[in-house]
């Protein structure tokens, strides 16, 4: 087995290079390795868009000028500023100044397009910076195309950063700030909440993660760590010009984040590193070779991306991390962490969920007609009927995913017809899907931390800060207990996506359980599951029923249901056509037409038993 | 603003419109075929006129070196495929691709284009750009079709990306405009109308019926919609996705390519020239949603017209104008749509 370094070392190795780096390179070097961090910088923002939140943006670049150009613009003395705002020339408050507009233009361009599904942001995005960079060649008194100089360089502690190697220790304090905030922000909550969008829309929305207040979250973050890198760029070069703000360079960004590796913050500084030293060669090189000048580095970029996401997609992080096997942190649970605050349960026997005529128009196909059911606390009322039958699309009414067309559904006296699966999650409605919704590459213990989101109130900047520890705590605490609750402390570690089907049903029920729900609403929990696991699941539903826990859930397994529940509803073609204990259901005459065409003389468990002859194992 | 200029503007914003309006249908087509934002829809463009460029110059077509360099990559990862599926076989394409390829370059290179009537020129225009459409799905797209959007998208910049950098390599900086396809113009009174402009927007209008009949009328076309409905389904029903992306992608190369040769005597094209024209198209199916054709096609129009006229009032903000309405378009969408989304 190879020798795993543990991730402190890498990182002090790397640190110490970077040290020591301005006392042995070369002047060149310098150059190079600045303009790496400015890179990074913006790749940094990059990396969380796309390859943790599956979003993209091409004008990266144009959040980069606006920084630069308004810094230029203040400390430049450009802007005829009056005597007593004098005081915001100083780079300084410049720095502010561009941060706090980039932040509000980047909100302003989100909200529009990140309602949007995929494709309008990038497009978006190429739209607006290209009007950016027009925009800065037509702005005279900055010198237009051609660009003005006389920007003054830093002053830090009175030491005039002039030289490459003075700017050199603060670009880079910069990005390994950038590094230690996105991967405490990644580590926390809201970062939990930022990865689960690429799980979807639905399943985060129905964790009560505000799906669209996160996207934005993530791409202002993007344009702030942008508008830092152009705003120390332009008091490096002390000149500004529209060229490095065009689209091409938000191109360029965007290889650098595919190529280190989106899904991971280093992934940024190998990514920036690679792009910009092959740059720099390929332009010194390609010329020569082909015997012309021009910009023909493009072909080789262009052709490396193409080849590349068709042999990884996670780009060349990966292979870098198995050359120099890195140990992987694992999460610390606190056992002794004080227990997050619990909901008051209902009273027994209270009606928890009241469904009232509701009815869902596709077209002219009525998928749910005149539906109404009740659930109360302390009880398991299974939703049962052929497929096709529209209880899905009924779960989906109750849940918030969808809207009836006629009809209310009350939750605990409030009415939440058409509310959002976000609101009435936080009402304490918990479900799990019928196709596992679940991020394959987190470990069982993030994803159910997923469930818990609502129950933390740190935000982001609190997590890149480090100030949600304790809150962090009880969470993590909160999801290990759950876990232990269904019996997954074996895989607590193990990423999601290496566990069985059913394993994976179970994980989706802890992680409701960690939304501290009063409602469970459960789609085919025992579908994939094996006997000895459908017997545990049984038991750990039994178990939350005595404790006063509401379950609604769908099944077909009908063994399952009739051990279980308390009464069941059949729906056949969107209706109802019975309701009542498991023993009427089993002698029911329409229902037993629905499920076998006609009546005979056969009731439905003895069908169920005959085929798991293996009961009572 | 005189009725002379307000016609002089219409009919620019109106070819160019049309332009837009063809290369939008393709975007949309190729959308919803296979999930792909062709960015390289402009190379195409540029590609067509400069090609033309290249021909009425005299200069020698080392274009075709492209097609010849595409058809044997395409054919090297067929025979890769075959080795690792251990298809024994070899499928009659392989032999017919070389051939081809071998034909095309071999009678470009050979003959002058310059001195032969311009139907001779246009149609070895089409004869060696059009294939670069199929074998760029091939080479770029058919080993990562079932990738994400996003994938396909990061992709599809990097193929612009490495084209524009080809075009630079092949064509040199220096911009190309061509000679017209007639002389003569139309005279209505005082209103003069170029006969180029005549020509794009009756063969744009004509590509515009085809491909509605294609699609409507014709077998091909409805698998072709099938497959863009509902991928799956038209698999079960034998309509390969192979065949319906290599079909989508001949024809935005067609149309591309067909879209440079009749724009390039009208404005000079250059090798990055492409990107613009095809941003617009892009602008243009986004009012149509990237799935209506009709609409993207009106919309397209309205852009051509937008930026004409926009010349004229505040021609150093013509781009920010065109681009930065974009984002009340968006808006407008954002609200209309209400949005139960799922990814794939």
């Amino acid at each position: 087995m190879k020798r795993v370094i543990s991730s402190r070392i890498a990182l002090g190795v790397f640190i110490a290079l970077l040290v020591v780096a301005p006392f042995v390179a070369s002047a060149f070097t310098m150059t190079l390795l600045n303009n790496i961090g400015l890179a990074t910088l913006v790749v940094l923002g990059l990396v969380l868009l796309t390859g943790v939140a599956g979003l993209t943006s091409f004008g990266q670049a144009a959040f980069v000028g606006l920084g630069a150009y308004i810094s230029a613009a203040l400390s430049a003395k450009v802007l005829p500023l009056p005597d007593a705002l004098l005081w915001m020339q100083s780079p300084w408050i410049a720095l502010l100044v561009a941060l706090v507009l980039t932040a509000l233009l980047a909100l302003a361009v989100g909200s529009v397009t990140l309602k949007l599904s995929g494709h309008y942001l990038p497009l978006g995005t190429i739209a607006w910076g290209i009007s950016l960079y027009f925009i800065f060649g037509t702005l005279e008194s900055m010198g237009g195309q051609t660009g003005m100089s006389g920007i003054p360089s830093l002053n830090l502690f009175g030491v005039t950063l002039a030289s490459d190697r003075a700017i050199y220790g603060l670009i880079w304090v910069a990005v390994m700030l950038g590094v230690a905030a996105l991967h405490n922000l990644l580590d926390s909550r809201e970062g939990r909440a930022i990865r689960a969008l690429k799980g979807g829309m639905v399943m985060a929305e129905a964790m009560g993660i505000d799906t669209a207040r996160m996207r934005i979250v993530v791409f202002v973050i993007a344009a702030v760590l942008a508008a830092v890198s152009g705003w120390l760029y332009v008091h490096m070069q002390r000149f500004v010009n529209p060229s490095p703000f065009g689209l091409g360079f938000g191109i360029d960004y965007l290889f650098m984040a595919v190529l280190g590796g989106a899904s991971n913050v280093w992934g940024a500084v190998l990514g920036s590193t690679l792009i910009v030293v092959l740059k720099e060669w390929l332009q010194g090189l390609l010329p020569v070779i082909l015997g012309r000048s021009g910009n023909f580095e493009t072909i080789v970029f262009g052709l490396m991306i193409v080849v590349l996401l068709q042999r990884s997609r996670d780009g060349l992080w990966p292979y870098l991390a198995r050359l120099v096997p890195v140990r992987a942190r694992r999460l610390q649970i606190d056992a002794g962490a004080e227990p997050l605050p619990r909901r008051p349960m209902p009273a027994r026997h209270e009606v928890v969920l009241d469904v009232r005529n509701v009815t869902r128009k596709f077209g002219g196909l009525v998928a749910n007609n005149d539906m109404s059911l009740k659930v109360m606390a302390g009880e398991v009322l299974a939703l049962i009927g052929p497929n096709g039958a529209g209880k899905s699309t009924l779960f989906n009414q109750v849940s918030g995913v969808d809207t009836p067309t006629s009809g209310s559904v009350q939750f605990r006296g409030h009415e939440v017809t058409g509310r959002g699966s976000r609101h009435i999650a936080g009402l304490g409605m918990s479900r799990s899907f019928q196709h596992v919704r679940l991020m394959s590459r987190m470990t069982v213990l993030e994803n159910v931390a997923i469930g818990a989101y609502l129950r933390g109130q740190r935000g982001v900047l609190a997590s890149m800060l480090r100030l949600d520890r304790k809150e962090e705590a009880r969470l993590l605490a909160e999801a290990a207990r759950q876990i232990e609750r269904v019996g997954l402390t074996a895989q607590m570690y193990e990423p999601a996506g290496a566990l069985s089907l059913g394993q994976q049903r179970i994980l989706e029920i802890a992680r409701a359980l960690a939304a501290d729900p009063c409602l469970l609403l459960l789609d085919e929990p025992a579908a994939g599951l094996r006997l000895g696991e459908k017997q545990a699941l049984g038991d750990l539903l039994r178990k939350l029923r005595s404790e006063g826990m509401a379950i609604l859930l769908v099944e077909h397994d009908m063994d399952f249901v009739m051990e279980l529940v308390d009464r069941i509803v059949v729906m056949d073609f969107g209706q109802k056509i019975a309701e009542g204990l498991p023993e009427d259901i089993q002698n029911n005459a329409a229902v037993l037409e629905a499920y076998l065409g006609a009546a005979d003389e056969e009731t439905i468990p003895d069908t169920a038993l005959a085929a798991g002859a293996h009961h009572g194992q | 603003m005189n009725l002379n200029i307000v016609a002089l503007l219409g009919q620019d914003g109106i070819t160019n419109g049309a332009i837009y309006a063809l290369l939008a249908l393709s975007i949309v087509l190729v959308f919803t075929v296979t999930r792909i934002l062709l960015i390289p829809q402009g190379e195409f463009v540029s590609f067509g006129a400069l090609t033309m460029g290249m021909m009425q110059n005299g200069q020698p077509l080392t274009v075709a070196w492209l097609l010849v360099a595409l058809c044997l990559a395409a054919c090297a990862f067929d025979l890769y495929d075959m080795w690792r599926t251990s298809r024994r076989r070899p499928s009659l394409w392989l032999p017919a691709k070389l051939v081809y390829a071998a034909v095309v370059a071999g009678v470009a290179l050979s003959v002058n284009f310059s001195t032969l009537p311009m139907l001779a020129q246009i149609a070895m225009t089409l004869l060696l750009l059009v294939p670069m459409g199929p074998l760029m799905y091939r080479l770029a797209f058919q080993p990562i079709a079932s990738a994400s959007p996003l994938v396909l998208l990061i992709v599809s910049i990097a193929v612009h990306v490495a084209l524009v950098g080809v075009a630079l390599l092949v064509f040199g900086p220096e911009g190309a405009r061509t000679a017209p396809f007639t002389e003569a113009a139309l005279e209505l009174g005082s209103l003069r109308f170029s006969s180029q402009a005549l020509w794009v927007v009756c063969v744009s209008l004509l590509l515009i019926v085809a491909l509605f009949v294609m699609f409507e009328r014709t077998l091909y076309g409805k698998a072709l919609r099938a497959a863009a409905l509902n991928r799956m389904g038209a698999r079960l029903m034998g309509i390969s996705p192979v065949f319906a992306g290599k079909a989508m992608f001949l024809l935005a190369s067609l149309i591309g390519v067909m879209s440079g040769v009749l724009i390039a005597p009208l404005t000079t094209i250059y090798y990055d020239s492409g990107f613009l024209i095809s941003l617009k198209g892009f602008v243009g199916s986004i009012i149509g949603g990237l799935v209506s054709y009709p609409a993207a096609a009106l919309g397209a129009l309205a852009i051509g017209l937008i930026e004409s006229f926009s010349t004229f009032w505040a021609s150093a903000y013509k781009e920010i104008i065109v681009f930065v309405l974009i984002i009340p378009i968006l808006l407008w969408r954002s609200l209309s749509t209400r949005h139960v989304e799922e990814e794939e």
